[in-house]
């Protein structure tokens, strides 16, 4: 009855195992984070709140749109705390349906004005932790093996040579893409930003899902030029990659990254320490160690050597609620939709 | 017998009653015991007999009734039919009970004021139910069933009823209850109103129905992964039990590779190899001059990768039915001088056939549903399983959509099932009998097992080269960068120091590993356990609704992953039922998902054993659960080493379901490794992918062992 000896072997061996669920006491007070930086961002975080301020943090790693989607399902029974490097028009949309609590941190004061301006426009439900500027790179190996010049501004996107050389990811997946379509809608008029958009079609080789795979593609060399935000551009320069980072002639937009307090979460005082250190000089600082090239929201915290300069960037003028809103949003995608996906190629 | 039977299951519940907390344990669960401190006054952690007496609890003396309404027809001398009546009574009214009670309780206390004024007030933040509870109701169900086999319900036999009802309670709770919470959602509008039209106008599009639209594609590709994949498997599973090549035994280990791998790790394999940089490619170009594509990207790579990686299963379903094909029939075929080429078409491959047809299907199936190889390879490729995670995490998010689209999957999954009873229904295809069987297999003919090893040849080089390469990622500074040898990955997922005088696990990969080993360990055993139990069943019992049942099975096996995820927080992160956040919900959406192949496969190997010896067995007095225990188990070994194997290697690898169960305690592995690949950290992914790959074949070589292998004869 060998069989019967092996279940019983197979069952102690369970039984040792569910011993793994009994979880060495943690501290009650720790904050649970919906973090939405990337994983080795989320440690770094981690670790400097918990040796700077002497609290326990504990996070989930999402990607913003997945935070989202958990934070309505939870919404009877919130279980994180903060919803951390949240996409602005995304937290507005969570504050309008009740489930932030505002919160205005004392670090506020020491924002710059951009950000200062957005927390109270959001009422403090939200408090910008750093922006980021559209643009792409390009994969300057493949650029120079098939001789095409440099695409140095929007227009040269639709330069018939590009056949097939373009990533950017789709507006209805992600929100880089999202962000890109609206900042060009803005700056040329909505009719002639998805003309532009339609004639770009035929350049584009895919649009992928998540907005940095673009990018990523160009580093790997799958693909030339790769539409995203310049730090994760700069992100592939500085892993070794040979990808330069273009900030577009015309000028571009931008995205704003928030923090905010998740209503009713288990921890609400934790997660307002967490809003104070991530709005700190000492929490916005950790980008550095781990390469990220974001521009932080703090007056007194330091950019990163190779973050793209501000001087090289020329920003045009804004409105974030003008595609953020629901109906703005679903005019868009499906203008895209007709206009763009069903463009000729 | 049948009430000596009653009796654990009646101290399960005066046990459930009187000692256990009847609620569940918030913050660090049950198993840190940290509870006992205030146990047992506290209403908190009290157990129901404690909330009554010391809490005034008036609606816990219902399980109490019941409890002693059973203990009573324990201890009458026989008189069947009251006593029956008395069971079913009893159990209905337990279950009912613990039903009305998780309906009228929520997390705001009372959810009518018209049972806080009978009652009396409840504070907010109510818990949900706990183990006190929850065995309860099992104790109540059991009670229900006992009752009901005394009725003369599947033959009185007490053990097949109790099972019956679990199965069907146990897919209730897990399947049918998290399902019905997301499809409500098709029918909610933009606006949140409830409305047909909404899911009228979101049912008929073109987008989805069209030529080139989603259930199309997805259609093409599980129809292609499907064929290709399964006459690989049935080549392997030839070469493996039919031929004398050498290397066979190589082959079949190489042959499950692909499945004990994490599945973005092949994709990203495969781009290394024919992405338009890749490997081959540069060579191609080099050599040839050919200008390098993005071929890969689109149909053709995810059916590679998929081909690539489903093979296995259908390997694995195959090779328990070849195996199990008894050489008797074979051997009577050449007896009557049919050539060998003969008999494997006219007796061997038509014996084959349910499992041919199972693992066609097991594979259209996953392929329905995977994610990952879609999402990484796919390009502009839209299937369904991807829109619908992005209806839900996309900028639209629109859930109403992903309901609709999950409902459209899950209507192609189960159209195929049904397509796979018609073609197998009323045919035999019993091959052990249990008459002596002990002849030789017969070996393939010469120019079949030529055919077989072409198949297989590409395959195996493929494979072979791919996790050359994600080997040798590990060990390589950057891929593709710089291709200086370090041990510096395996420090940083893998470290081990000693510091203060104690071992640090200083890996970065530690915390995610055990997590992912512990759930995996605890989930396999049940997955199959429970797969094989409800495939002997539906094989060889005989119920109302076992159609249905087995229908019922299939559901959350058909859905992609994440629908299963973001459906289990839905349902389960608010009392009645709070598993949000631990252990126990990661262990039973695995169970739950999984449980279809070990299902699938014990099906598959029931078909192969002759019912008379089950009857034998009860003709010699052994009850259902010896003859299962004794008989058709051991019988059945290639199909509970299958079970166990594919259970414990989908809990470790397994990544869209797991997307939205993970929590700061309970980190997966190949989460873990998806983000740190997100990040360019492609060293530490291949590091950390070895590691699983290798700890998952010493799993599987310690799963052959234990089960052993199936003497067909002495």
């Amino acid at each position: 009855m060998s069989h019967i000896r092996g279940k019983g072997t197979v069952l102690r061996l369970a039984g040792a195992l569910l011993s793994v669920f009994i979880v060495p006491c943690a501290l009650a007070q720790e904050v649970t984070v919906l973090c939405n930086f990337e994983v080795d961002w989320c440690e770094a975080l981690k670790a400097t709140y918990e040796r700077t301020t002497g609290q326990k943090a504990v996070f989930i790693r999402r990607t913003d749109g997945e935070s989202l989607a958990q934070i309505r399902a939870e919404r009877t029974n919130p279980r994180a705390d903060v919803y951390h490097a949240a996409e602005s028009a995304s937290a507005k949309q969570l504050a309008a349906e009740g489930l932030l609590e505002a919160y205005k941190s004392p670090m506020t004061g020491e924002l710059h004005d951009w950000a200062q301006r957005i927390a109270e426009e959001n009422k403090y439900f939200q408090t910008p932790i750093y922006t980021g500027v559209l643009g792409w790179g390009y994969n300057t190996e493949l650029l120079a093996k098939k001789k095409l010049p440099e695409p140095k501004c929007w227009k040269d996107l639709i330069n018939p040579a590009y056949k097939d050389e373009i990533q950017m990811a789709n507006p209805a997946s992600s929100g880089t893409a999202f962000n890109t379509v609206s900042t060009v809608l803005q700056m040329m008029g909505e009719d002639d930003g998805f003309k532009f958009f339609a004639a770009m079609n035929k350049n584009v080789n895919q649009y992928t899902r998540s907005g940095s795979a673009g990018i990523r593609a160009a580093g790997k060399g799958e693909t030339t030029i790769g539409i995203t935000f310049l730090h994760d551009s700069v992100a592939q320069t500085v892993q070794g990659y040979p990808v330069k980072t273009i900030a577009p002639c015309e000028g571009t937009g931008y995205e704003i990254i928030s923090s905010a307090v998740i209503k009713n979460g288990p921890n609400p005082e934790g997660a307002k320490k967490w809003m104070d250190f991530v709005l700190s000089p000492a929490g916005q600082n950790v980008a550095i160690a781990v390469n990220k090239f974001q521009i932080p929201s703090n007056r007194n915290a330091q950019t990163h050597p190779m973050a793209p300069k501000a001087a090289d960037v020329k920003l045009i003028k804004l409105d974030l609620d003008k595609y953020g809103s629901k109906e703005g949003r679903d005019r868009l995608l499906s203008r895209w939709e007709n206009e763009v996906a069903k463009a000729p190629k | 017998m049948k009430r000596r039977s009653l009796g654990p299951w009646l101290g399960v519940g005066w046990f459930a009653f009187v000692v256990l907390p009847w609620n569940a344990i918030g913050g660090q669960g049950f198993f840190a015991f940290n509870w006992i401190a205030t146990y047992p006054l506290d209403v908190r952690v009290a157990s129901a007999t404690v909330q009554w007496l010391h809490h005034g609890r008036l609606w816990l003396l219902l399980p109490l009734l019941v409890l002693l309404t059973a203990s009573f027809v324990m201890l009458r001398p026989a008189g069947r039919s009251r006593e029956s009546w008395l069971l079913i009574v009893a159990g209905s009214a337990g279950l009912l009970g613990v039903l009305a009670i998780a309906l009228a309780i929520d997390i705001t206390g009372w959810t009518s004021p018209v049972f806080g004024a009978v009652f009396g007030p409840l504070p907010r933040r109510q818990p949900g139910l706990g183990y006190g509870a929850a065995l309860f109701a099992l104790a109540a169900l059991m009670f229900l069933c006992h009752g009901l086999a005394l009725r003369g319900w599947v033959k009185g036999d007490a053990f097949v009823a109790g099972s019956i009802g679990l199965a069907l309670s146990l897919v209730g709770v897990f399947t049918l209850f998290p399902i019905s919470r997301l499809f409500v959602r098709a029918f909610v509008d933009q606006d949140g109103k409830l409305s047909l039209a909404a899911l009228l106008a979101r049912f008929v599009n073109s987008k989805v129905w069209g030529i080139g639209g989603v259930v199309w594609n997805t259609l093409e590709l599980g129809l292609l992964t499907a064929v290709s994949a399964t006459l690989l498997a049935l080549a392997f599973a030839l070469i493996v039990t039919r031929t004398r090549l050498p290397g066979r035994n190589l082959i079949s280990m190489l042959a499950v590779l692909p499945m004990i791998t994490p599945p973005f790790v092949i994709g990203l394999a495969l781009i290394m190899l024919f992405g338009r940089s890749g490997a081959l490619n540069a060579l191609l170009e080099l050599v040839f001059g050919i200008v390098p594509t993005r071929w890969i990207y689109g149909l053709p790579g995810v059916w590679l990768a998929q081909t690539l990686a489903l093979t296995p299963v259908a390997y694995l379903v195959l090779a328990g039915v070849v195996d199990g094909i008894s050489p008797m029939f074979e051997e009577a075929a050449q007896t009557l001088r049919a050539s060998r080429f003969q008999t494997f078409t006219t007796v061997t491959l038509p014996l084959m056939l349910p499992g041919l047809v199972n693992a066609f299907l097991i594979v259209f199936i996953e392929s329905l549903a995977d994610f990952g190889n879609p999402l990484l390879l796919g390009g502009n490729l839209e299937v369904l399983s991807v829109s619908i995670y992005f209806a839900i995490v996309g900028v639209q998010q629109d859930p109403g959509r992903a309901a609709v689209l999950a409902i459209i999957l899950l209507g192609l999954s189960l159209g195929l099932f049904l397509l796979q009873r018609r073609l197998l229904a009323r045919r035999s295809f019993v091959t052990i009998s249990g008459k002596g069987e002990g002849a030789p297999r017969i070996a393939l003919p010469p120019a079949l097992t030529g055919i077989a090893a072409a198949i297989v040849l590409p395959w195996v080089v493929l494979a072979v080269v791919v996790y050359a390469m994600i080997f040798a990622g590990g060990f390589f500074e950057k891929w593709g960068l710089n291709h200086a040898l370090t041990l510096r990955h395996y420090a940083t997922t893998f470290g081990v120091g000693f510091a203060d005088g104690s071992l640090q696990w200083t890996g970065g990969a530690w915390t995610s590993f055990t997590t992912t080993l512990t759930i995996a360990a605890i989930s396999a055993p049940l997955t199959a356990s429970f797969g094989l139990l409800v495939a002997w069943l539906i094989n060889r019992q005989r119920f109302a609704g076992r159609s249905a049942f087995e229908f019922v099975t299939m559901l959350s096996f058909a859905m992609p992953g994440t629908v299963v995820g973001i459906s289990y927080i839905l349902a389960f992160n608010a009392p009645p039922i709070e598993l949000a956040y631990t252990g126990i919900i990661l262990v039973a959406c695995f169970v739950f998902r999984d449980m279809t192949t070990s299902l699938r496969a014990g099906l598959a190997a029931l078909s192969q054993i002759d019912p008379s010896l089950d009857e034998a067995s009860a003709t010699m007095r052994a009850d259902s659960f010896t003859t299962l225990r004794r008989i058709v188990l051991p019988l059945m070994r290639p199909a509970v080493i299958a079970a166990l194997v594919y259970s414990f290697v989908s809990a470790m690898t397994s990544i869209s379901a797991v997307i939205f169960l993970t929590s700061p305690r309970f980190d997966m592995a190949t989460v873990n490794i998806v983000g740190r690949a997100e990040v360019g950290e492609y060293g530490y992914a291949s590091a950390y992918a070895t590691v699983l790959i290798v700890v998952m074949l010493l799993a599987v070589l310690l799963i052959r062992m234990l089960v052993g292998r199936r003497q067909m004869s002495s």
